[in-house]
Order: C-alpha cells, then structure tokens, then sequence
C-alpha cells in the first residue's frame, strides 16, 4: 500500500515534469539545447542538495527553517577563505562548509532536542541569529569572482564526463540519503520517529539522539549547498541565500515529503527542487509574466498537501478495514 | 555659564516646537514646510563653518553601495573638519528610518544625511528635525520635497537613460537586437531609466535597434541567471543584455562569460567595478557604467556644511563649492545634480576599487 501511494506520488511530478517540458519544448526548441539542460542541472544541484538535507528533517515531524542562513555563512566563509588563501583545493573548501553548516545544524538539533521547543520556532530564531552573524562579520562586504581563485570558478561550472561537478555531487547526496534512509535502520528509525514519536520512543529508538543527528545532517547539507552557491554565482555578500528557506520547504513538499513527518523521500524532494527549477526556466523562455511563477508554485504546494491529505484518508480507511477483520 | 543658559534656551524652545507639532499637525507641517524654504537668506559668501555635526542615515547598514556612498561623505566631513556620524536600519523596509531620526534630532546634530527608504514616511520626523534647526540633505533616494532642504540626485534620469541606450548601440555595433534585465518589475528608479531608454530607442539613429523584451531578475543572483538564461534562448539573435542593476549585471556576466554563448552576446548595464572587473577582463562586458557612489556621499557633505553655514538655503540658482567635484549649482526643486555618470572599460577599470 505504502509502496504504490509513494509510487503514484512521485509519477505525478515526473508526470507534471515531463508535459511542461515536451510543452516548453514546442514552443522553443532551444529549451532542449544543450546548454538549457546544463544551466537548468546546475540550478536544481544547489537546491537539490538543500531539499534533501530538508528531508531528513521533516520525516522526522520537524522543520529546518535556518538553510537559507546556513547556506549564507557557509558561503562567506569558504569565500573569505579561498579569497585569503588562493591556493587552497577546491576539496579543502567543501569540507569547510559542510563543517560550518555541520556546527549550526548541531546547535539547530541540540537546541531542540534539550530545549523541547518546537523545531518551527528555535530553527526560525536560528535563521535571524545565523544571519545576524553574518551581518556583524561580512558587513557591507562583497566578495567578488575577481577575488577567488580561478580553480573554484571552473569548478562551479565544469564537467567531468559530461556532468557538471555541481550536478554531480548533487547525485552523490541524493544516492546516498536515499539509500541510507530506505534499507538501513537509522533511516527507517526516522520515518518511525516522524510517524509516531511516543511509539518510536516505546520502541526503544532514541529519539533525540536521532533528531539532532537529522539536524546535523540538513544543516551539514546546507553548508555543502553554501560552497556550491559560492562557486557558480562567484558573487557573495551578506545576503546570499536569503530568503532560499521557502524553496527548499516548498521542493520537498511539493515532492510529496509531510509536512507532519513519517513519509515521503529524498528521491520526491530532488524532482521537487527540479521541478521547481525547471517552471522558473520554463516561464522565462515562455515570456510569461513571472509574477505566475509564485502563483503556480503556491498552487503546487496546495496540490501537494491536498494530495497529502487525501493518502492520509485513504490509509486511515484502509487501516480500520483491517482492524475490523482482525 | 552662558553656554549652559543657551543650552537651556535651545531645549525650551524645542520643547515648545513639539508641544506645537502635538498640538496641530497640520498647521506646523505647513509652516515648517514653507518657512524652512524661504525664510533664511543665503550668504554665499558666510565662512564655512567647521566642527559642523552631519549624521548619515543610509538605507541600511551593511549594504556594500550603502557602505561606499558614506565613505565619501566621512572623506568629505574629514576635509571640512566637520564630526562624522552614522546610523542606520539593518532593514530598508519604510518605517524603519524614523526611530534613526528621532534619535538624531535629541542628539543636537546640525545636518542630516538622508536616503530615504520611504519619501513620505520619514517626512513628519524631518520636519520636526528642520523645526529643531538641523539641515536635512537627501541623497541617493530623495524624501519628500517639503520635509528636506536639498536632495543630491546620483545622476539625471535622462543621463543615466541615454548613456544605456548609447553602451547598448555600441556593443551591438549600430544594429541589433538588444533586452533588459531589470530588478523587479515596480523599482522606481529603474523603471524611470527604462521609460528614457525607451524614449531614445525610438529616436531615427537608433532605429538600427530592436529592444526584444525587458525581463525581471528581481536583484536575486539565481532569478537573474534563469531569466538571462531565457533572453539568450527566446531570441537567438540577441547580440547585448543590457542590465540596469548592480546585482542583475554581475548574474548576468557570470551566465554568460561560463556558457556558450560568451563571446557572441555582450553585457552592459550598471555595476560596480569590483564585482565587475573579472568580467570586463575576459570581454564579457567591454563597457558599463555608474556614478561614484563616493562621490555622492562627499557632495552630500558639502551641500550639508554648505547649508548649516548660511551659503545656501535649497533655493534654485544658488551655487556652492564642493571640493575635489567643483562648484555645484541648485537645480529646480533644490536637486543638485552629482553628474553624468562615469564609464568603465578594460582600460580604466583597474583605478577604481569600490
């Protein structure tokens, strides 16, 4: 049952995916070219990296509200760093942003899981705190692409065999947390936490020590998307990412991840974040008036949660079925 | 002894002004509004005063371009020996000026420097501030004309306008098809340049080029690399994007000097040097253009002690000096004019770091 409601989910947004391009497509063939499919890969890498991290989370019934800010002092951070230090390899500085974010996702988790207070409100005070820090380091300071070193650039837009470094290590997240959660047992434990934590808790699962492992996971996600970010826009200032929580929340909810935990899966939330990528190319080369491109991404979300809602019923009815046989 | 008494005199009659601005709003926006104007006298030829107290209120802290235009205002105060002051929001939402200027005015400052966030929301403080004696100087983003002395316009509409029109026609070589890449789709000030570039594209020696769309990047680096990316694929024969913002332009070059289409599509617009500097080396952007952000701060400066020194009061005609920049003279509706604005290219771009 669970298998085949998750199955039509994601059908539905490769489904909705394949009609808007073969539409877009029509229009303009250049929208297949190879270039278009390049720039619209290395979009949804950034944000693909960001909804998984924000995956994790949300299976779990919580919310990472601070990507947005992580992902900004991640970014400064490796800039400053590389703009320092030109030689620096480009694995030097993705290893540090996974470890900036990897430490405000900890915080994220310990606050949490030690405060007791919902993720909502401690990740949306860590958005203004993080950002806050930013603010008083970087002030008015912009780091500019003629200040980083010419190997971090290229990496933000070569290839190896074809595929864009970004895209990627996109893949690599993407293949690994799907793995992880689907067959072995800490990822399972966190579809039960997210399902019911009183019962995951009975069961003997730790749950908090599972839940500030979730954050750490988004908020090292975030930081990895930060180095990303600073490679392919080569322009950072104290404003990087901001504002970015909304997409990622809205590429995982629209990827068929609840909001009230316990299902969905990273595979949902990586066509999510492309789909969402892939409207905001489409309008562009479609010369609609991107004030639509809000409103179609609302209309997704709704479409999702109410498509949500209606699996939710579904499985409750199918459930006292059982019950009333046994 | 009398120091302390015309303390005391200053703090009463400020007591009583603002009893008053309670009393009646209407009457005292009325009378500060005309009276601030016309009543005093120019002296043009008043001593400049120094140790003259200017606060800079930009529209935020921590804004790069914010940073730079009141560094040529501390530069300037520094000349004149005047104190440097500046606060500031951390947001540039409307409201958030007014507790800023509030504070200034209890402070005893003798000049405000003002961009204003909103034009008439910061408008009942600077008129207590003006009824309070300070001098009130807008620049960057003028407020209200009857709640502030003089407003330092960065650059005319119609310049600014013009010299996009004039990169555009050069890059394409004469004739071609061109597209703008804007911030959002309700900014005042580039909405003004477009409407001029409009206008002049109409004119007979720019029939050559055809605008094909104006897309809107919002100011947001990933929003502006999608819709350059739209322009290149709507309109295979796009030859220059021309982009009217600092955050446009930059995302702009950065898609196209890392794509296939470098080479064959050129970038202008305004932007900063520094932002810019790696892509006008690699041929991106062989020309765009911007006013010193500096040299606003500095002519903001000057105006500032120019006024709280009695040598000019806003009114049309009269004139000033101003440092390094050379005489300024009021506009119509008290705008000073910075000038038009300067271009950078591979050869002059290295002078400059801002």
């Amino acid at each position: 049952m669970f298998g085949t409601v998750f199955k039509a989910r994601e059908s539905g947004i490769v489904l909705a995916l394949v009609v808007l391009i073969v539409f877009t497509a029509t229009q303009n063939s250049r929208f297949l070219s190879g270039q278009s499919i390049r720039d619209i890969l290395l979009g949804t890498a950034i944000l693909a990296v960001l909804a998984v991290g924000q995956a994790v989370v949300m299976i779990t019934r919580n919310i990472d509200l601070s990507v947005g800010s992580v992902l900004g002092l991640s970014a400064f951070t490796v800039g400053s760093l590389l703009r320092d230090n030109q030689g620096l390899p480009v694995i030097v500085a993705l290893l540090a942003g996974l470890g900036v974010g990897a430490v405000c996702g900890l915080l994220n988790g310990v606050l949490v899981r030690f405060g007791q207070v919902p993720a909502l409100v401690v990740t949306l005070g860590t958005l203004y705190a993080y950002r806050g820090v930013i603010y008083f380091w970087a002030g008015g300071q912009q780091i500019n692409a003629d200040k980083l070193p010419g190997s971090f650039l290229s990496f933000g837009h070569d290839s190896i065999a074809g595929v864009p470094w970004l895209v990627l290590i996109a893949v690599i997240v993407l293949v690994v947390a799907g793995i992880v959660l689907r067959n072995y047992r800490a990822g399972r434990e966190l579809y039960a936490m997210g399902s019911s934590p009183q019962a995951a808790e009975l069961a003997g699962i730790k749950v908090g020590r599972n839940t500030i492992a979730a954050f750490l996971v988004s908020g090292g996600l975030a930081g990895l998307a930060g180095v990303l970010f600073a490679a392919r826009f080569g322009t950072i200032d104290a404003a990087a990412g901001n504002g970015y929580e909304l997409n990622v929340v809205a590429a995982a909810v629209v990827g068929g991840v609840a909001v009230f935990g316990g299902s969905g899966t990273v595979w949902g939330a990586g066509l999510g974040a492309l789909l969402l990528t892939v409207i905001g190319s489409a309008l562009a080369v479609l010369d609609i008036n991107q004030f639509w491109q809000q409103a179609i991404v609302g209309a997704l979300i709704l479409l999702a949660i109410g498509a949500d809602r209606l699996v939710a019923v579904r499985v409750q009815r199918a459930l006292k079925k059982r019950d009333s046989h046994v | 002894m009398s120091k302390r008494l015309l303390a005391g005199a200053v703090s009463a009659a400020l007591v009583l002004t603002l009893a008053a601005c309670g009393g009646t709003t209407k009457n005292d926006a009325s009378s500060s509004g005309g009276g601030g104007q016309s009543t005093a006298q120019a002296n043009p030829d008043a001593p400049t005063k120094s140790g003259v107290k200017m606060a800079f209120l930009p529209k935020q802290l921590n804004n790069p371009y914010s940073d730079i235009e009141v560094s040529g205002g501390k530069a300037a105060l520094d000349e004149l020996k005047g104190e440097y002051k500046l606060v500031g929001p951390n947001d540039a939402s409307a409201s958030s000026q007014v507790s800023y200027i509030n504070t200034l005015i209890q402070q005893q400052q003798d000049v405000i420097g003002i961009a204003a966030n909103d034009p008439n929301a910061v408008c009942p403080s600077l008129n207590q501030a003006r009824s309070a004696g300070i001098k009130v100087v807008a620049f960057d983003s003028d407020a209200a004309k009857d709640c502030r002395d003089v407003f330092i316009n960065q650059a005319s509409t119609e310049g600014i306008g013009q010299q996009l029109v004039k990169m555009a026609s050069e890059l394409a070589g004469g004739s071609g098809e061109i597209a703008i890449l804007s911030a959002t789709p309700n900014a005042t000030n580039q909405n003004a340049w477009i409407d001029v570039m409009k206008q002049e594209l109409a004119k007979p020696e720019n029939a050559g080029l055809k605008l094909d769309k104006i897309a809107y990047g919002n100011d947001d680096d990933q929003k502006s690399f999608q819709e350059a990316q739209g322009l290149l694929q709507s309109f295979p024969n796009l030859k220059v994007i021309v982009s009217p913002t600092t955050v446009g332009i930059a995302a702009t070059a950065r898609y196209v000097s890392s794509s296939s289409y470098q080479g064959k599509v050129a970038v202008t617009g305004l932007g900063t040097p520094n932002q810019m500097r790696e892509y006008v080396k690699d041929g991106t952007a062989k020309e765009f253009a911007l006013w010193n952000p500096a040299d606003i701060g500095y002519l903001a400066a000057y105006a500032g002690v120019a006024l709280s020194s009695g040598q000019i009061t806003g009114t049309q005609g009269q004139k000033f000096k101003a440092g390094k920049l050379g005489d300024y003279t009021i506009g119509a509706n008290g705008e000073i004019v910075l000038g038009p604005p300067t271009v950078f290219d591979a050869k002059n771009i290295d002078q400059y770091n801002f």
